[in-house]
């Protein structure tokens, strides 16, 4: 049963990624050319209501299903891993057109060559867990 | 029927990308894509050649399976919801088109990266395996990606997905303005 939850809400969250267009190179390179408002609406609107539903659920002490504390802990103080890994994260997300998510929905909408991003994306996680404990965090 | 094939408004597609995080809080889960390939090389035995990999990935299962219904959402979506073609701005296509991609405006990717005929340029390989590493790489690196940062971290009030959000965009403008000029000459 809560197998069958997690599917639809990916599912779900499949379709939107591809009929919002976040999933396409294109939209990602006008993003970054400021070629339209497309894509800073998506992340803008996502934003306002994501803050604004944290903080009820803060101010309210809104539980999670089954009485259980909402999943919204601090993230780890330090600046090098989120600067260092950010710039490296969008200069993929540039030039392979693709984040984590969308990855997935153009594998299921039958692009085969995303497989290939795909792989680098396994091996780039692969190196990092290799090098974690070189690198400034 | 044909608005069936229509692209999603940003003002529909925004609200319900904080719906999807919101129902995962609810489920007593956190919105975040990327752990799904740390928990994807724990199952394939990375394990075995670092800690990093040392966890009880079978825990993670439930986000293997929400990234398993991406996958069917995306084929739903591309083959009974879309006619599969992305209309960006037109000084954008001809940005485009002086890098020779002529197939925006025509196409939800670009055939000239992702085509199967483009997968026998080895060019094209490098671009895609090399993007995808700094992807897996750096959203690892940096704790999380559009989803776990952007979303959930900066729904959140998190300092540090503030910081890598700016890395985001700073390595995604470097990306377009300054290194694109010398891939697609």
């Amino acid at each position: 049963m809560k197998t069958l939850v997690y599917l639809v809400i990916g599912t779900f969250f499949g379709i939107l990624m591809y009929k919002s267009e976040a999933a396409s190179w294109f939209r990602i390179f006008e993003m970054f050319e400021f070629g339209a408002f497309h894509m800073y609406g998506i992340i803008g609107t996502a934003l306002i209501l994501g803050i604004l539903g944290v903080q009820l659920i803060k101010r309210f002490n809104i539980k999670a299903i089954g009485g259980q504390e909402m999943q919204l802990k601090s993230k780890n103080k330090s600046i090098a891993r989120y600067a260092i890994g950010g710039v490296l994260f969008g200069l993929g997300w540039a030039l392979a057109g693709v984040c984590p998510g969308p990855m997935y929905v153009l594998a299921g909408a039958g692009y085969v060559s995303i497989f290939v991003v795909i792989f680098g994306a396994l091996l780039g996680t692969f190196v990092y867990g290799l090098l974690k404990h070189k690198l400034p965090h | 029927m044909n608005w069936i094939y229509d692209p999603w408004p940003w003002y529909i597609a925004g609200p319900l990308i904080s719906f999807t995080m919101f129902i995962l809080l609810y489920a007593g889960k956190q919105f975040g894509m990327s752990s799904n390939l740390r928990t994807l090389c724990s199952a394939s035995g990375a394990d075995k050649a670092a800690d990093f990999f040392k966890f009880n990935w079978k825990k993670e299962r439930w986000n293997l399976t929400v990234m398993l219904g991406a996958i069917i959402g995306g084929f739903i979506a591309s083959q009974y919801l879309s006619n599969n073609t992305v209309e960006v701005a037109p000084d954008v296509i001809t940005k485009l088109n002086v890098y020779g991609i002529k197939s925006a405006g025509e196409a939800y990717l670009p055939t000239e990266l992702f085509s199967l005929e483009a997968l026998s340029s080895p060019k094209n390989i490098a671009i895609l395996l090399i993007g995808g590493f700094l992807v897996g790489f750096g959203a690892r690196y940096a704790g999380g990606c559009t989803s776990g940062h952007a979303i959930s971290g900066l729904s959140n009030l998190q300092l540090p997905s503030l910081i890598a959000v700016i890395g985001f965009f700073a390595g995604g403008l470097l990306m377009v303005h300054f290194i694109f000029p010398l891939i697609f000459t």
